[in-house]
Order: C-alpha cells, then sequence, then structure tokens
C-alpha cells in the first residue's frame, strides 16, 4: 500500500472522482496549472483541461456564488478556498445561500458543493494564514463540516463527501499537509461522514480533538502513558453532524474528557461538545470537562506557538482532571 | 427627485403614448404572443392591487409590489423554458410567464401547506425549480454571481441553455455585482444581466449609487455590451432582451441590459414613499405606464378590445378570488416539516429536537394568517 501525505491524499481523491464523475469540476484561485498554493490540484489540469480544473478571478464571494450556480444547473463543483482565513468575503454566499438552498426552496434545489479549505496555524503565517473558523460553519443550518487529521481519513472523508448531495465545508490541516504520512489505499474507498476514530484506546480520560490537533493529543497521550495514564484519543473527524454516540461510549468508560482544539476558546466548539455530554452523561463524570485552546486573540505571528495548544498543555491538563 | 435620466442612448420602439417611434423596428413577434404578453402583464397589475389590499386589510404579512415596472418582466418571453431565470423580488410577470400558477404564487404568500418552499420564507420569496426559476433572495445581488455559475456550467456541459438574472440599480453598488460581472466577462459566459433601474432603492435615489453617467455604461469594464432600454417600451424589451439572449446562445457572451423605469409606489407594504419623494415625480411616470402604452400598441394592431381586457380582468379577479379562498382552507405545513430539506437526511441532533418539539404543547403561530 503507498504510503501518501495529505495533500497528495485531497489529489488522489479528487482524480479518482474526476475520472469516475464528469460532472465533478474543481475550481479556485491558481488551482489549474500551478496546481494550487500547496499543490493539492497538481496534475489535474494537465488530466482534466482547463474546463474542469478552472482557475477563477479572485475573488472568494464570485468563486462560491458560481458554484452554487453551476450546483443548481447539474454539476458537482469542489471550489477551492485558498486559505480558510480567506473565505469570509464568501460568508454571506455560504451561511445564507449554499448552506440554505434545499431548505429556503421547500427542497427543490439542493447545492452539492465541497468547499476544500486549509485551516490551523503553525505555519508562521500570522492572522491571515492561521486561523480555525470551523464553530461559524458548524453554527450554520444546512452545512457539513468535516475535518480530517491524516492522509488515510482525507481520501476516504472527500469522496465521503464528493458522494453525498449536502454542502460542505472540507478543513484541511495545513500544518501538517506534508508532514502526516500513512499508509493509504490506491483505490476507492469512503469513510462514513459522522463516525468518528478512536485514534488511541484508553481507560483513564477521554481525549478529543480533530484536524492539525489529532497529533498532539495523540503526542500527550503518549506522554500521558509513560506517566502511568491510560488516555483514549478521539479523532472526531467529522464536526456537523459529530458522533455523540462514540463520544459517550468513550466517556461513559473514562468518566473524565479533556477537549483540545485550535480555535479559539469562547463559544468554541468546545463548548458544545461540553454541553452535549454533560446533558447525557451527567452521571458518568468523575470531573469537570477542560479545554485546551487558541486563546480569545487574534491569531498572533511571532508568538503563535505560545497560542496553540501543545502536548505538555494537553498533559497538564490530563492530570487536573484526573487530580480533581 | 431624479434628474430626467439621459435619453440619447436610450432603445426605444413605442413613443410614451405607444405608437411606434418613427423609423423604429418592430420585433418580429406574432399577435398571439403580444396578446399574451399583455394578458399575463395585466394578471401582474391586477395581483398586485388585490395582494396589497389584503395586505392592508392584515390577511398578508408583507408584499411588494411592481406597478410601472410590468414590462421589464418580460425580458424573459424570448427564453426558452430550458433556460435559467434568477429573479430579484419584483418580477412577477417573469414567474407568470413561465407557468407558476396564481395557486403557486398565492400558497407562497400565504406560507401554507400547498406554498411550494413549504412556509419556509416570507412572502414574495418563490422557488420554482420545475419552471427553473432559482429561489429569490432577499439580500440583494447574491443570485448575480449563482446566475454566472449556471450560464458556465451550461456552456462546460455543451448545452444551449441560458441565464438571466434580475436585480435593481441599487444593486449594481454590491460586491457580489462586480464579482459576477467580472466572471461573467471572463468566462464568456451565456448570461444576460437585467438590471431594473427603477429610480429609487427603497428611499436611496439612483444618482446616489453610482457617479456614473448610466448604469449600462458599467459593462465596458467587463468587456461586456452595455445596453439602455425604455423598461416601460414593452415592444424595445423584447427586442433588446432577444438580441442579448440570442447572443448569449450563439456563444458570443454575456450582455448587461440597463432597463430604464420607474418604482411608482413604495418599496414594499412596509415603505412610505412620501417621506423622502416629491409626489409629483410618480405622476410623471405614470404617463409612461407600461401597461398603458402596450394597450394602446394593440388597439392600434387591432389586437385588444375593452371586451376582451374586461373578460381577462373578471377571469383574472376570480381566480385570485378562488386561490384565496382555497388558501384560507389549507392549514400550515405539518410542525415536523421544520427538521425536513435541512440536509438530504435529518441527522441525530435535529432528530432529537424535532422528537423534543413534538412532546411540546402546542401552539398557533401568530403569524400564520392560512
Amino acid at each position: 500500500m503507498p504510503v501518501m501525505n495529505i495533500i497528495q491524499a485531497v489529489n488522489d481523491a479528487l482524480r479518482l472522482q474526476m475520472r469516475a464523475e464528469p460532472k465533478t469540476v474543481v475550481l479556485g484561485e491558481d488551482v489549474g496549472k500551478f496546481g494550487g498554493v500547496f499543490r493539492a490540484t497538481s496534475g489535474l489540469h494537465e488530466e482534466f483541461g482547463a474546463e474542469r480544473v478552472i482557475d477563477t478571478p479572485l475573488a472568494e464571494a464570485g468563486i462560491i456564488g458560481t458554484a452554487i450556480g453551476m450546483a443548481l444547473y447539474g454539476l458537482r463543483p469542489v471550489p477551492e478556498i485558498q486559505f480558510s482565513d480567506f473565505i469570509y468575503p464568501a460568508f454571506d454566499q455560504i451561511v445564507n445561500e449554499l448552506a440554505k438552498f434545499r431548505y429556503r426552496s421547500g427542497g427543490q434545489y439542493p447545492c452539492p458543493v465541497v468547499i476544500r479549505t486549509p485551516v490551523g496555524g503553525g505555519i508562521r503565517g500570522g492572522h491571515y494564514h492561521s486561523q480555525s473558523p470551523e464553530t461559524l460553519f458548524i453554527h450554520t443550518p444546512g452545512l457539513k463540516v468535516v475535518a480530517p487529521s491524516n492522509p488515510y481519513d482525507t481520501k476516504g472523508l472527500l469522496l465521503s463527501c464528493l458522494r453525498q448531495n449536502d454542502p460542505v465545508l472540507f478543513m484541511e490541516p495545513k500544518r501538517i499537509y506534508r508532514a502526516s504520512k500513512n499508509e493509504v489505499p490506491e483505490g476507492d474507498y469512503t469513510l462514513e461522514i459522522g463516525k468518528l476514530n478512536v485514534v488511541r484506546p484508553g481507560t483513564q480520560v477521554t481525549l478529543i480533538a480533530w484536524s492539525g490537533m489529532v497529533s498532539i493529543a495523540e503526542e500527550a497521550a503518549i506522554k500521558a502513558d509513560a506517566a502511568g495514564i491510560s488516555v483514549e484519543v478521539l479523532d472526531l473527524r467529522s464536526l456537523m453532524p459529530f458522533d455523540i454516540v462514540g463520544i459517550l461510549a468513550s466517556v461513559t468508560k473514562t468518566g473524565r474528557v479533556v477537549i483540545v482544539h485550535e480555535a479559539p476558546r469562547t463559544c468554541g466548539f468546545g463548548a458544545e461538545l461540553i454541553a452535549s455530554i454533560q446533558e447525557r452523561a451527567m452521571e458518568h463524570l468523575e470531573a469537570p470537562i477542560s479545554r485546551v485552546c487558541g486563546f480569545d486573540t487574534p491569531f498572533p505571528y511571532t508568538l503563535e506557538h505560545e497560542y496553540m495548544p501543545n502536548a505538555d498543555r494537553v498533559l497538564g491538563a490530563i492530570r487536573q482532571t484526573l487530580e480533581w | 427627485m431624479v434628474a430626467v435620466p439621459a435619453q440619447d442612448d436610450l432603445r426605444r420602439v413605442l413613443d410614451d403614448d405607444g405608437r411606434v417611434l418613427p423609423g423604429a423596428r418592430v420585433p418580429d413577434v406574432s399577435d398571439e404572443y403580444l396578446r399574451r404578453i399583455f394578458d399575463v402583464m395585466s394578471l401582474v397589475r391586477i395581483m398586485d392591487d388585490r395582494m396589497m389590499r389584503l395586505q392592508r386589510q392584515g390577511r398578508l404579512g408583507f408584499y411588494m409590489k411592481a406597478i410601472g415596472e410590468e414590462a421589464s418582466h418580460f425580458a424573459v418571453a424570448p427564453l426558452r423554458a430550458g433556460d435559467w431565470v434568477y429573479p430579484s423580488y419584483r418580477e412577477q410577470g417573469a414567474w407568470f410567464w413561465r407557468g407558476y400558477t396564481i395557486k403557486d404564487f398565492i400558497n407562497q404568500l400565504f406560507g401554507n401547506v400547498a406554498d411550494p418552499v413549504k412556509g419556509r420564507q416570507m412572502p414574495v420569496h418563490h422557488s420554482a425549480n420545475w419552471l427553473n426559476l432559482v429561489s429569490i433572495s432577499s439580500p440583494v445581488g447574491t443570485q448575480i454571481p449563482q446566475a454566472v455559475g449556471s450560464a458556465y456550467a451550461a456552456k462546460l456541459m455543451g448545452k444551449d441553455d441560458v441565464s438571466m438574472v434580475f436585480f435593481g440599480e441599487g444593486t449594481s453598488s454590491t460586491g457580489e455585482f462586480h464579482v459576477g460581472m467580472n466572471f461573467a466577462g471572463v468566462w464568456k459566459a451565456p448570461c444576460v444581466f437585467i438590471c431594473r433601474n427603477n429610480g429609487w432603492a427603497i428611499s436611496v435615489p439612483s444618482q446616489k449609487q453610482t457617479a456614473a453617467r448610466t448604469f449600462a455604461s458599467k459593462a465596458v469594464g467587463y468587456g461586456m455590451p452595455g445596453i439602455r432600454v425604455d423598461g416601460n417600451d414593452i415592444l424595445a424589451m423584447l427586442q433588446v432582451a432577444g438580441e442579448a439572449i440570442d447572443r448569449a446562445r450563439a456563444g458570443d457572451g454575456p450582455t448587461l441590459i440597463e432597463a430604464l423605469t420607474y418604482r411608482v409606489q413604495g418599496h414594499s407594504s412596509s415603505d412610505d414613499p412620501s417621506v423622502y419623494r416629491d409626489p409629483k415625480e410618480p405622476e410623471l411616470w405614470e404617463k409612461r405606464d407600461p401597461l398603458n402604452r402596450m394597450r394602446t400598441y394593440l388597439r392600434h394592431r387591432g389586437l385588444w378590445n375593452e371586451a376582451w381586457e374586461r373578460e381577462l380582468t373578471e377571469r383574472y379577479n376570480q381566480e385570485i378570488t378562488d386561490a384565496l379562498v382555497a388558501a384560507d382552507h389549507l392549514g400550515a405545513p405539518a410542525i415536523e416539516t421544520m427538521f425536513d430539506d435541512v440536509y438530504e437526511d435529518i441527522p441525530w441532533h435535529l432528530q432529537e429536537q424535532k422528537a423534543w418539539l413534538l412532546q411540546q404543547a402546542r401552539t398557533r403561530s401568530p403569524h400564520f394568517h392560512g
């Protein structure tokens, strides 16, 4: 089985789907001959031509707005937003239009657009190249939000997204685009949207993460293991819908929960997870659920590694929840 | 007061009284086609009058009239059924012309169980996929890049369908207008842009939207033709729209059409124009009323008589009355339908919320008039 990184997994999924489904088109800034600034669409222009791998004028509202019209007409557009920090000019098109087309038309106009966008910090990108805006979109009825953490999941989840009929925000962890590698089957396979993955089984603490934070959580779990603490690491994979059954299965076993996310703390998705868990599993909880998050500041440049959660901070939270 | 708009580059066929201007070319359309247009245009006038009265009686939450602007709606008339239309919120004629029924229209206004959008949106936000009429959106301009996307999709899929998009002159100030026009120009998308310049964006006159001499002139910056047409002149509208549609279908790219018209009454049932404009201004435009001009033209062509118009007026009034009575007897959509169509399938969290709602004591929505 070949070893791929996340960029290669995205590329492989797009290529497979474009071969299988002629209505699938890719559009965005620099996605054509150049293959995207992260090279995720590399080689697609050569194979499928300029009509299916479309270099658009430089305007996010136009990329998403036209993708919506393409989807309504019958294509399967896969727009790329170059950095998720640049998604806001398209916010109205995504939130009011794309996410609501099926609903506000009384089910007449499904709008299957899969927006791919890199997220997260740790690349010396500062405020405009580092954000993790998932909460804004999870809070938007009508959108699915999928956030893989590794190449295998990326390919299987992206193929699933491209074959269902709801709009999706597909967030790719750019810090580990190339650093994350694992075995990825060459052919076709899909992973179910809405199901988490138990990355590392454990018994004492449930550690919940997604996207670029899963590797941090694993690192913390290894350190905890060395200290004699058994941590179960859950990779949510999909944030909307999220796998409440899988979460509760772990929480009812461990009774202790730590949530890790890069996005700012207040109203971050961790808050919703805490609410959902305590509503359903209060009697199983041995300690307050704690969070290790980004701060409620804009994403800083020079101090980005002070801002971002790391394994030591997560380990600290694991110890605290055990000592409570 | 709105300054008298520049006339020099205005395409016209009829004068203000509905007579063919010397040297003007009359579009080559059949008598029957023109009578159908007059019929549908009359329906818009009748419907607007009835629905506004209903709104004033408190039986309808909201309404938007198109009085004085109806001819501009018939830019859709030269389209084929397979073409796509992205309307704004003031093109009732486009809906009726393409086959949206009086019942569909009234059921949507009432948000009842027979509403094509299942009571999900406030009045005048229609949607009809069986007619390739795309859902109306309140935020202005969002439909412009969407229409360009559909147009380009047709081109990519090797079909010769055209997309047409409507918006007001105020919308030309939005980013979406620029973005949509620019994408269309670059892509040579088979898209026709209809800018209904009705002089007013709620309370703001058109001169406060642009420093350009005309709205049509904006087309230059996007590498497409910009045509100004008397939007109250049905023959000029048909001619200009027909040319733009043919051009798009032939693969020659998009066109911007500025249809010069006038919003004779308020923006919506919630508006009061007496606060911000001279009441003499609408009077000037009433002399250019598109329905009167078309009537005069048809009379001269021997296609109109009083009995015919009386018959269609009575018929439409009766159909509207019947649809209102029927709508009154139709209930609200079932409560559980609130959770349908958010996604293709209902995910677990919405299933949970739905089950919770269904356990609650029932209340009747104070907004439901059905």
